[in-house]
């Protein structure tokens, strides 16, 4: 083509727009076929965290590169959603067979007052021994909560207290980028067609 | 301190002990608590009931748990929120399920670790219409941290 900037007439603009308005709009869409879990890949927040392992030591994302990242927010104390969540990982795991050596779950606790090293440790080990648990301070924990726009709060209950948290897991490529996030309903088998997916890239 | 006894044989039984007045009224089946690691200090029992005439279960006791609540879990914006309720409606001749995303009997202030394969003993308490109180003990096994919800998870608990 050889039109000059300000020769290009209206018309043409409008149809430029039109088709890269709708080249969005199937990009998007096949997007959303191709993944399970929301794609947020690009986002600017969940970029990193560095916290302390149960086995002393910090780990940041870049420990994980290679791998599926699925990245969960809960608490010990919790009879529900999250033994759940971590069951689901560990289906999701038996899933990918021979894959699952490359995924990698990993649980952040919201309440680092009661979940010390040592409940953490057992949690794990009562899961899948290869799950990494991570605590920090609740300076930290809150800050790394709000990278990746985890909500929390403790609630009181009886005589002891409960906690309000986002249910959704977080699924990083193998290079380290925020990619998925699944909601706590999605299904093992979805999840672990993702895992796949993340993982089959290049 | 009260002693689990382990029985996994027991799930295979219909694991329900009828209290006397609450014997022709609620029906419970397949209870189950969820073990815990040493140290944790909650965890939640799940069981199916079912009342010929509408019930509410309001309250619990366990000799293994200093507090006993009766819980919902809901979904709000993304965030799960467990909260205590004041009772659970039994509509009668339906069965209401205490699974995990809904309800459950919150055990809070554990006196000792729930291994997998315990029984754990639970007094439900329900009012009837008749707003008379009735109690029944159940004995719950204890099903591993992994248990899949709503599956029996390969302890040959009674299946309906
Ligand atoms: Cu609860």
């Amino acid at each position: 083509m050889h039109l000059a900037p300000t020769r290009v007439s209206p018309f043409l603009l409008l149809i430029a727009l039109f088709f890269s308005a709708a080249m969005v709009g199937c990009d998007s869409a096949r997007q959303a076929v191709r993944f399970h879990a929301a794609d947020v890949t690009g986002v600017p927040y969940g970029k990193d965290f560095r916290l302390q392992a149960v086995d002393g030591g910090e780990r940041t994302l870049a420990d994980f590169r290679g791998k599926v990242v699925l990245l969960f927010f809960g608490f010990v104390q919790c009879p529900d959603v999250c033994p759940t969540a971590l069951t689901r990982a560990v289906e999701i795991k038996r899933l990918l067979g021979s894959d699952g050596e490359r995924f990698q779950p990993i649980f952040v606790t919201v309440d680092p007052e009661r979940d010390t090293a040592a409940i953490l440790r057992e949690y794990m080990r009562a899961f899948d021994p290869g799950f990494v648990a991570l605590y920090a301070t609740p300076d930290v924990t809150r800050k790394t909560a709000d990278e990746f726009r985890v909500h929390y709060a403790k609630v009181p209950t009886g005589s002891s207290y409960t906690m309000d948290h986002t249910a959704a897991s977080y699924l990083f490529d193998p290079a380290g980028r925020l990619r998925l996030v699944a909601s706590h309903s999605a299904s093992a088998a979805d999840v672990a067609d993702d895992v796949r997916l993340l993982l089959r890239e290049r | 301190m009260y002693s689990l006894r382990t029985s996994r044989s027991f799930g295979l039984l219909v694991s329900v002990l009828l209290g006397a007045s609450a014997a022709a009224q609620v029906t419970v089946t397949e209870p189950w608590v969820r073990a815990t690691v040493p140290q944790q200090k909650a965890t939640g029992a799940f069981m199916q009931l079912k009342a010929e005439q509408s019930m509410r279960l309001v309250a619990g006791k366990s000799p293994v748990a200093g507090v006993v609540e009766i819980h919902e879990m809901a979904m709000e914006n993304g965030m799960m929120k467990m909260r205590q309720i004041p009772g659970i409606e039994i509509p009668a001749g339906q069965t209401l399920a205490l699974k995990p995303g809904s309800y459950h009997v919150m055990l809070m202030d554990l006196k000792q670790q729930v291994k997998d394969g315990d029984t754990v003993p639970i007094t439900l308490e329900f009012v009837g219409l008749d707003n008379k109180k009735h109690t029944m003990e159940i004995k719950a096994p204890a099903r591993p941290l992994n248990a899949m919800p709503g599956k029996a998870s390969g302890h040959g608990e009674h299946k309906h």
